[in-house]
C-alpha cells in the first residue's frame, strides 16, 4: 500500500519536471487529456459496480462553467478557491440527482443520466448571459497571487492537473481495495446478495455517484482554466460518449486504465484529426469497436498480462 | 414454547396469480423445521415474505412477539433471521475469498470505509476459518462461476450464518446437487447449525433428506398450509399423499426441463 | 385560441415525425436488446439519400410528384443496404453481449457512419424543398400550414398502422411478439431468432431513413443532424418504455406537443422541457409509460 502511494506521487513528480521541458502544445494536450482522466476516474467507480454514466458530461460542465463564472462574478482568479467550488456544487447537485438515478440499472441508469447532461446542455444553450452556444471566455488562473504568463502560461494548469490526478489517483487506488470498493463489485454481480448480506445497495451507489460527481467537476474546472474558453458541448452528450470511450480504452480493473485510456484518447484524436479531418471520428470509431471485440479489458489489461507474466 | 417466528394469515398474490393464500406457521427456538409442497405452493414466496422481499398482501409476521412487516431484507436480517437460495445468491465473477471478503466487509461496518483495505491478513484468516467450517477452503482462489453446485449452496448457506440468526430458512439447500453429496452437505449444514443454535426452517423436495434432519414437518398446498406436525404423521397423512408427495415425481421432471 | 391551435397543430406534426424515427429504434430495442445510437446515422442517411435522389431526380426535368417516390425510395435502398451491412456485418460478432456494450458497439458504428456520411456527401448542406412547397399551404383558422406537414402526419399515421397491423395481425408479426416477449422460449419453440434479428433490424433502419428521407425537404440536410435526433428520440422511447411500439407514439405525442407548447410560450426551453418530461416520467414510472414485465428473481 505505501509502496503504490509512493509510486503514484513519484510519477506525479515526475510529470511536473518533465512538464517544465514539454513543448506547450504538449504541455496542453497532457493537461487536458488528464483533466479528462479525472473525470473517468469517477466513471471508473460506477462502472465497476456496473453502472455506465452516459452523463458525465453534467458535472463536467458543470465544474468548467463554475470555474468560469465565479471568476468572472466574485472576480476572484484564485484557482485552488474555484476548483473547490466546482466541487462543491457538483457534489450539491449530485446529491439530488443522485437520490433519483440511484434507483436505476442498466440502460436506465445511462439514459437518465444522459438526460440530466442534455438538460444542462438545453439550458446552456438558451442562456445568453453566457454566451449562449458560443459559450465564453475564462479569465486566466492565479495561484497564491501568481499569474504565469507568456511560456509558463499553460504550466499552472498542467500543475494542477498533476497534482489533482495523483490525489485523486492516491484516493482511487485505495478506494478499490476497500470495503466500499469491493461493495462496488457486489452490486455489480448480484445485488439480492449485498442486500442480504446488510447493506444498501442504492446507498452504495449513491455515494459512488457522488464520488464521481465530484472528480468530473474537478476534471471540467481544469479544463475551464487551461483551454480559457467554455462552452455548452461540454454537456452534449457526444461528450460524455467520449469520457465512457476513455473508460473502455484505458481499462478499469485499475486505477492506471482512465490516465492511460485518456491521454491515449487525446493522442487518437490529435493525431486523427490531423492525418484526415474528415474520417477522424471513422478511426475513433474503429478504435473502439477493435477495443470491444479484442481488449475487452481496454489497454490496462495488456500492462497486466506482461507485469504478470500472462500469455497474450 | 415460546414461539420465535409466527405467521398469521399470511397473504400475498401477484396481480390475479395467487402466491400465497393464508399460511400461519409457528417456528420455535431449536426447531428444525421441513417444509414439502409442489412448484407453486408458496414456499419460496413464505420465505421472500419473511425475509422481508416481498411484501405481503396481508397477514401478520411477529419475529420474538415484534411485527416485521414492512422491514426490507437488511432490517431483517440484522434483526436475526437470515436465509439461503434456492439458486445460490453470490458474486459470480469474484473468488471464494472475494466472496466471503465482502460479505465480512459489508457486516462488520455500518458505513464502509472508502480508503482502509479489506484484504487484510486478519480478515483474510477469518475467511479462511469459515472456509474451513464448511469444508471450502480448497476452492477458496477460485471464481464462483467454476464451482460445483453443492459447493456453490454451502458458500450461500455459510453467508447466510455469517450474521449469527437466530433462525435460519433455507430454500431447496439440495437442489442441484449430486444425490450422493445431498447428506454431506446437509450434514455440514446441520453440524454449523447446531453450533450456533439457530432455529432451521428447510424448504426441501428429498423426502429421505426431510426424514433425516426434520424434527418437525410442514406441508403447503396452494398457498396454505395443509399438514404440520411430526414427520412421520404429515407424511402418512392422506391429503398429503394424494396432493403433495403423489406429485412428487411430476415435479422433479419439470424441473430437468427447466435446467435444460 | 389561435394559439392553442398552433401548439396542437405544431406538435402533432413534430410528433408524427418523431413518432417514425423512435418507431425503428423501439422496434430494435424490442426484439433484439440493442439501444441503437447509430439509428441517428440511419435518419441522416435517409436525408441524404432523399435530398440528393430529389435533386438529380428534377435536375433531369421529369414530372415534380415523382419526387415522392425518390424520398422513398432513398429510404428504402439506404435502409436497407446500410441495416443489412451493420446487422450482417458487425452487430451478430456480438451477440449476447451485455446491453451496456451494445450501446457502446453502435455508438462506435454512430462515429463511422457520420464520417461516412461526410466522405459521400460532403460537408456543404444539401436542399430538397420542392416536395415541401409544391403542395402549397392550408389556412386554418388565419393560420397558415404547409401542406406537406400535414401530410406527414398522414404518413406517419399509415406508418403506426401498417406497423400494428404487420405486429398484431400477421403470422410473422405474432412471432416477432413472441421474440419480443421471450427470446429464449421463442428459440426453443423452432423460431428462426437470427432471422428475426436481421429482418427487424432492416425494418428499424429503413423506418429511421424514412424518417429522415421525410424530413429532407423541410430542413437544410447537413452534418451532425443524426447527433440531435437520436438523443431526442432516446428521450420519446424511454418514456413510452423501451420496445413497445405504441409506446413510442405516446412518447411521441408527449414529447411533441410539450415541445411545442415551450415553443409557443417560453422558447427558451424547449430542450428543457423534452428531457424533463422524460424525467419526470421515468421518476414516476421507472420503466416507461408501457413497460415490458420481467420474471422473478429467486
Amino acid at each position: 500500500m505505501k509502496y503504490a502511494t509512493t509510486m503514484i506521487v513519484g510519477a506525479g513528480i515526475a510529470l511536473l519536471a518533465a512538464g517544465l521541458f514539454m513543448p506547450g502544445w504538449l504541455t496542453f494536450l497532457l493537461t487536458l487529456a488528464f483533466a479528462k482522466g479525472l473525470v473517468v476516474m469517477g466513471l471508473l467507480l460506477l462502472m465497476r459496480a456496473g453502472l455506465v454514466s452516459f452523463g458525465q458530461g453534467l458535472y463536467y460542465c458543470l465544474g468548467a462553467y463554475c470555474v468560469g463564472i465565479a471568476g468572472d462574478y466574485f472576480e476572484t482568479q484564485n484557482a485552488l478557491l474555484l476548483l473547490l467550488l466546482a466541487i462543491v456544487v457538483c457534489v450539491a447537485l449530485a446529491a439530488v440527482i443522485g437520490l433519483l438515478l440511484c434507483r436505476y440499472r442498466d440502460i436506465f441508469f445511462a439514459m437518465f443520466s444522459m438526460a440530466f447532461s442534455m438538460i444542462l446542455y438545453g439550458v446552456l444553450v438558451k442562456s445568453s448571459a453566457f454566451g449562449s452556444s458560443d459559450g465564453f471566455n475564462v479569465k486566466p488562473p492565479l495561484l497564491f497571487g501568481w499569474t504565469p504568463t507568456g511560456e509558463s502560461g499553460p504550466f499552472l494548469a498542467y500543475g494542477l492537473a498533476v497534482v489533482a490526478l495523483v490525489g485523486v489517483g492516491i484516493f482511487v487506488w485505495r478506494y478499490l481495495r476497500s470495503p466500499m470498493g469491493y461493495a462496488g463489485e457486489a452490486v455489480r454481480e448480484n445485488e439480492i446478495r449485498v442486500e442480504y448480506l446488510g447493506a444498501s445497495v442504492r446507498r452504495i451507489i449513491y455515494t459512488k455517484y457522488l464520488l464521481a460527481a465530484a472528480m468530473a467537476g474537478l476534471g471540467g474546472g481544469i479544463t475551464a482554466l487551461a483551454a480559457g474558453h467554455i462552452d455548452p458541448e461540454m454537456a452534449y452528450w457526444t461528450t460524455s460518449g467520449e469520457f465512457v470511450f476513455i473508460a473502455l480504452m484505458g481499462g478499469v480493473g485499475h486505477a492506471a486504465g482512465p490516465v492511460i485510456g485518456a491521454v491515449l484518447f487525446e493522442l487518437l484524436r490529435t493525431y486523427a484529426f490531423q492525418i484526415s479531418p474528415y474520417t477522424w471520428q471513422m478511426i475513433l470509431g474503429i478504435a473502439l469497436l477493435v477495443i470491444i471485440l479484442y481488449l475487452p479489458k481496454g489497454v490496462w489489461s495488456l500492462v497486466e498480462r506482461v507485469t504478470k507474466g500472462k500469455p497474450l | 414454547m415460546n414461539a420465535l417466528l409466527e405467521t398469521r394469515s399470511l397473504a400475498r398474490n401477484f396481480g390475479a396469480v395467487t402466491a400465497a393464500a393464508d399460511i400461519d406457521v409457528t417456528i420455535n427456538a431449536g426447531e428444525i423445521v421441513g417444509v414439502i409442497g409442489s412448484n407453486g405452493a408458496g414456499k419460496t414466496t413464505f420465505i421472500n415474505m419473511v425475509t422481508g422481499y416481498l411484501a405481503p398482501s396481508s397477514g401478520e409476521i411477529l419475529f420474538k412477539g415484534k411485527s416485521i412487516v414492512g422491514k426490507n431484507p437488511r432490517q431483517v436480517m440484522r434483526a436475526g433471521i437470515c436465509r439461503s437460495f434456492q439458486v445460490a445468491q453470490l458474486f459470480p465473477e469474484l473468488t471464494v475469498l472475494d466472496n466471503v471478503l465482502i460479505a465480512y466487509g459489508i457486516m462488520k461496518h455500518k458505513i464502509l470505509p472508502l480508503m482502509s483495505p479489506l484484504a487484510t491478513k486478519a480478515n483474510i484468516q477469518q475467511a479462511e476459518q469459515l472456509l474451513e467450517e464448511y469444508g471450502i477452503t480448497s476452492y477458496m482462489a477460485e471464481t464462483v462461476v467454476t464451482l460445483p453446485q453443492g459447493v456453490r449452496k454451502l458458500l450461500d448457506i455459510a453467508l447466510a450464518m455469517l450474521r449469527k440468526p437466530e433462525i435460519l430458512l433455507l430454500d431447496e439447500p439440495t437442489s442441484g446437487v449430486a444425490i450422493d453429496d445431498k447428506f454431506e452437505l446437509m450434514d455440514t449444514v446441520m453440524r454449523a447449525v447446531r453450533k450456533s443454535g439457530a432455529a432451521v426452517l428447510f424448504v426441501e423436495h428429498d423426502m429421505e433428506v426431510i426424514a433425516r434432519y426434520s424434527t418437525r414437518l410442514i406441508a403447503f398446498y396452494d398457498g396454505r398450509v395443509l399438514a404440520d406436525g411430526a414427520v412421520s404423521e404429515v407424511m402418512g397423512d392422506e391429503k398429503v399423499k394424494e396432493l403433495v408427495t403423489g406429485h412428487h415425481l411430476d415435479i422433479d421432471y419439470e424441473r430437468e426441463v427447466e435446467h435444460a | 385560441m389561435k394559439l392553442v391551435i398552433a401548439m396542437l397543430m405544431d406538435g402533432v406534426i413534430y410528433a408524427s415525425w418523431l413518432f417514425v424515427i423512435a418507431a425503428g429504434l423501439t422496434l430494435i430495442y424490442g426484439v433484439m436488446r440493442i439501444l441503437n445510437m447509430a439509428h441517428g446515422s440511419f435518419y441522416a442517411i435517409g436525408a441524404y439519400g432523399g435530398a440528393s435522389l430529389v435533386g438529380f431526380y428534377l435536375a433531369g426535368g421529369y414530372p415534380p410528384w415523382g419526387a415522392y417516390f425518390m424520398l422513398l425510395g432513398a429510404a428504402l435502398i439506404g435502409g436497407t443496404v446500410v441495416g443489412l451491412l451493420i446487422e450482417r456485418g458487425l452487430l451478430r460478432m456480438m451477440y449476447g453481449r451485455d446491453e451496456v456494450v451494445m450501446i457502446l458497439v453502435t455508438y462506435a458504428i454512430l462515429l463511422i457512419l457520420e464520417d461516412v456520411i461526410k466522405l459521400i456527401w460532403g460537408v456543404d448542406a444539401y436542399f430538397a424543398y420542392q416536395p415541401y412547397t409544391l403542395l402549397g399551404r392550408t389556412k386554418l383558422a388565419g393560420l397558415s400550414f404547409a401542406n406537406y406537414d400535414i401530410l406527414l402526419i398522414f404518413v406517419s399515421a399509415l406508418i403506426c398502422f401498417v406497423l400494428w397491423w404487420g405486429l398484431n395481425r400477421t403470422r410473422k408479426g405474432k412471432l416477432l411478439q413472441a421474440v419480443i416477449h421471450d427470446r429464449d422460449t421463442a428459440a426453443f419453440l423452432g423460431i428462426n431468432v437470427t432471422r428475426m434479428f436481421t429482418v427487424t433490424f432492416v425494418i428499424g433502419a429503413v423506418l429511421g431513413a424514412l424518417a429522415g428521407a421525410l424530413t429532407a425537404p423541410g430542413i437544410s440536410v447537413m452534418p451532425g443532424i443524426g447527433v440531435e435526433v437520436i438523443i431526442l428520440a432516446f428521450a420519446v422511447v424511454v418514456i413510452g418504455g423501451l420496445g413497445s411500439v405504441g409506446g413510442a407514439l405516446l412518447g411521441a405525442l408527449i414529447v411533441g406537443l410539450a415541445r411545442s407548447a415551450a415553443v409557443h410560450l417560453y422558447p427558451d426551453a424547449e430542450l428543457f422541457v423534452i428531457y424533463g418530461v422524460m424525467g419526470l416520467v421515468l421518476a414516476f414510472r421507472p420503466q416507461g409509460l408501457f413497460a415490458i414485465a420481467t420474471a422473478r428473481k429467486i
